[in-house]
């Protein structure tokens, strides 16, 4: 049995279809691969699924996302047309492209690119098949299985995904564009499993885009295991905008070896419930992490940024840094766990989580979380929630500019600080288009996501030249 | 009469604080409306402008025959109402220049004007900013984020020559101000001077006056004009001090 429809999420669905597939899901398996996916099953059957009686899950709960039922496929469901789906990319951004189409990675005639310079990247399917020792030396490695049930679930189901190899010393020429689409005429339970090697001295920017096309419910459970080798370096966006149905549990783990250096952007314009798990390990001296966030959540979504950055070694420089602004009924959580070990030193760790709530329902729990066992260390942590400044609102209209381009002005600003760290130009921009859009009230999850730029954009009636902000 | 104030009663929280003001201001014509500390100089201005903290409990405010009460924030700076700021907001992450160009636009965009162009906007900062001296690259910073005092009062004279008000009030903008800038401020208010329209310039001191010299002076006391008079009424203050205008109310 390969799909299963309907269903509630619950431990023992799971733990049943495990023991009916076993044979083959692991029919690629290499033996250490296989060891690794019965492990994690192990772990999944102690852990389950996490609710709320858990600290880390305390004010997310998943409870209806569960019982909505969900059809859940060991295979690819039907043939995709593929320039239909990913009808383009970013306007002007020269990516490479790859693409995802409800968990299973969308490949046409080439699941795995080979390119000149060394850099492989593709199906991770078809990855584990071509390159068994490359995918076993880093494969659940990276993502801890023992105390995330999630975590330990995907691995156990781990099928496809995505795969990108930078070799050592190879710099990608252009950013990779990874497309996540959901498009579905039924409620749909996905995992996917992505791998991502950066080599030393190796460079990647990656743009990860989760989006749905449609309003049907989905649960996604995604693990995606970054390894930065030695002085490598990755610039990393996260660009959720799904439907309202949608719940996303996103978790991303990094490892940094020695020197290597980290700028990771979650930007989260709409999504039913989401949540981030972000792991960053430090396993070597002198690396750095840099973590910006950006919600914009309205209606009753709800978003969970939840942050744990592992100072294992000394010398290394972390910075957490999300704003939110809150509409309705909307709900944001921020936990930023940073952990300082005792032969830590020199550490350098700064946490901050801004909000403004644009109503008295919408709600914010700010949690910045200092846990240092050394002396010779420079942290620092702030958390403000407020509503939007009542003196700057005076001031611009006063100056005749109408409340709500005020309000507009007031929440871009507030917004920028974040959208201004983006590397890529093309998609800065881009990025802004959407904010303000999605500020407006007018960013739509099906025609408007990063994809569709098929359809120009429309000239908004909005007079700030937001490039000169 | 381009502004009556007629027996206006304003508070904040319930308390009162302008118990009573009348005031008639012209075409053409400068009034300084001086007084102590806390006697309202502040809040008659915000009332004008029309911040929404202060409530208005007796007593009617006309701009150019039309009652104030009725138009918002915006509407009222639309129609050529000015405050300079006794403290200017610091607003991160908006630059001057998309500020004053929102502004100027929404502006003229309430006159059924079209949008300024680019070009022509950027030459019409560039010739108001010589206007205030101001030389630096002031205008690609947020607004008045990390300005000095002396930067921030030129700013407000800078919007106020890029909006040319009607009715421009300057709430304590010498404050602060070392006397080059004062000289600056007060040479701006002078060149923006015109035969419509008209400055309420609010100050505790007499010096500004030796620069932006008044056809009127006023003297604002527990919430009432309770003197008024040409410029060398402000002499006669700086001299005597505001004691003899307490006696005086006793």
């Amino acid at each position: 049995m390969q799909t299963e429809s309907k269903e509630p999420v619950t431990q023992k669905r799971f733990i049943d279809l495990f023991e009916k597939n076993r044979a083959f899901l692991s029919a690629n398996d290499t033996p250490g691969l296989n060891v690794t996916r019965v492990k994690a099953m192990a772990s999944f059957a102690k852990l389950g699924f996490p609710d709320t009686s858990m600290e880390s899950w305390r004010l997310t709960s998943l409870e209806e996302s569960f019982e909505r039922g969900y059809d859940y496929h060991l295979q690819p469901m039907e043939e995709v047309d593929v320039q239909k789906v990913f009808r383009c990319n970013i306007p002007h951004l020269d990516t490479a492209v790859i693409g995802q189409l409800n968990g299973w990675y969308v490949s046409k005639d080439v699941p795995l690119m080979e390119l000149g310079n060394g850099i492989i990247m593709g199906s991770l399917a078809e990855a584990r098949k071509k390159y068994p020792q490359l995918i076993e030396k880093y494969f659940g490695t990276i993502a801890d299985d023992t105390n995330d049930g999630f975590t330990a679930l995907n691995t156990a189901f781990t099928q496809d995904g995505v795969f990108i190899y930078v070799p050592d010393n190879v710099k990608s020429p252009k950013p990779v564009q990874l497309i996540n689409v959901i498009h579905h005429d039924e409620n749909l339970f996905l995992q996917s499993r992505n791998l991502i090697i950066v080599g030393s001295n190796a460079m990647l920017s990656l743009v990860h885009c989760d989006d749905s096309y449609n309003h049907q419910a989905s649960f996604s459970n995604v693990v995606t295991e970054v390894h930065l080798g030695e002085h490598g370096a990755m610039d990393h966006y996260k660009l959720q905008n799904l439907n309202n149905n949608s719940t996303l549990i996103s978790s991303v783990f990094f490892r940094m070896a020695a020197s290597a250096s980290l700028d990771s952007h979650y930007l989260s314009l709409n999504g039913g419930l989401l949540r981030n798990n972000i792991r960053v390990l430090f396993n070597g001296p002198n690396g750095n992490a840099s973590i910006y966030g950006l919600y914009l959540m309205d209606r009753k979504q709800h978003v969970d940024n939840n942050l744990f950055i592992d100072h294992a070694y000394p010398g290394c420089t972390s910075s957490e840094t999300f704003k939110g602004i809150l509409d309705e009924h909307a709900r944001a959580i921020f936990n930023g766990h940073v952990l300082v070990r005792r032969d830590a030193a020199k550490t350098d760790a700064r946490q901050s989580n801004k909000n403004i709530l644009l109503t008295d329902t919408a709600r914010v729990n700010s949690k910045p979380f200092l846990e240092i066992y050394n002396d010779d260390v420079k942290c620092s942590h702030g958390s403000t929630t407020g509503q939007l400044d009542q003196e700057s609102m005076f001031y611009l209209r006063q100056r005749g500019i109408g409340e709500e381009t005020a309000r507009m002005l007031l929440m871009f600003a507030f917004a920028d600080e974040i959208v201004a760290r983006i590397a890529i130009p093309q998609l800065r921009q881009r990025i802004e288009d959407m904010v303000k859009k999605r500020l407006q009230g007018e960013l739509q999850i099906c025609e408007q996501c990063v994809l569709h730029c098929s359809t120009p954009e429309h000239p908004i009636e909005f007079q700030i030249d937001l490039g000169k902000i | 009469m381009l502004l009556q104030i007629k027996n206006l009663h304003a508070g904040i929280h319930g308390k009162e604080i302008l118990r009573g003001v009348n005031l008639d201001v012209d075409k053409g014509e400068i009034h300084a409306i001086m007084g102590p500390n806390g006697t309202g100089k502040s809040t008659l201005a915000s009332v004008i402008a029309g911040r929404e903290v202060f409530d208005v409990t007796a007593g009617e405010i006309l701009y150019k025959g039309k009652d104030l009460k009725k138009l918002s924030i915006e509407d009222r700076a639309r129609e050529g109402i000015f405050l300079g700021f006794q403290y200017p907001v610091e607003i991160p992450g908006v630059s001057i220049t998309n500020f004053m160009r929102t502004a100027v636009n929404e502006v003229r965009k309430f006159k059924g004007l079209d949008p300024l162009p680019g070009g022509e906007f950027l030459r019409l900062m560039e010739e108001k900013k010589r206007l205030v001296e101001i030389t630096s690259n002031l205008t690609n910073r947020s607004v008045n984020e990390g300005f000095s005092g002396g930067e921030k009062k030129k700013n407000e004279i800078f919007q106020m020559a890029m909006l040319e008000p009607m009715l421009a009030i300057l709430d304590e903008t010498d404050s602060g101000l070392d006397i080059d800038a004062l000289r600056i401020v007060a040479n701006g208010v002078n060149k923006l001077r015109r035969p419509d329209n008209a400055f309420v310039v609010i100050t505790h001191y007499q010096r500004l006056l030796d620069y932006i010299v008044p056809d009127f002076v006023h003297v604002l006391f527990e919430g009432r004009i309770v003197k008024s008079g040409g410029k060398e009424l402000a002499l006669e203050l700086e001299e005597k001090g505001y004691d003899w205008i307490k006696k005086e109310q006793k």
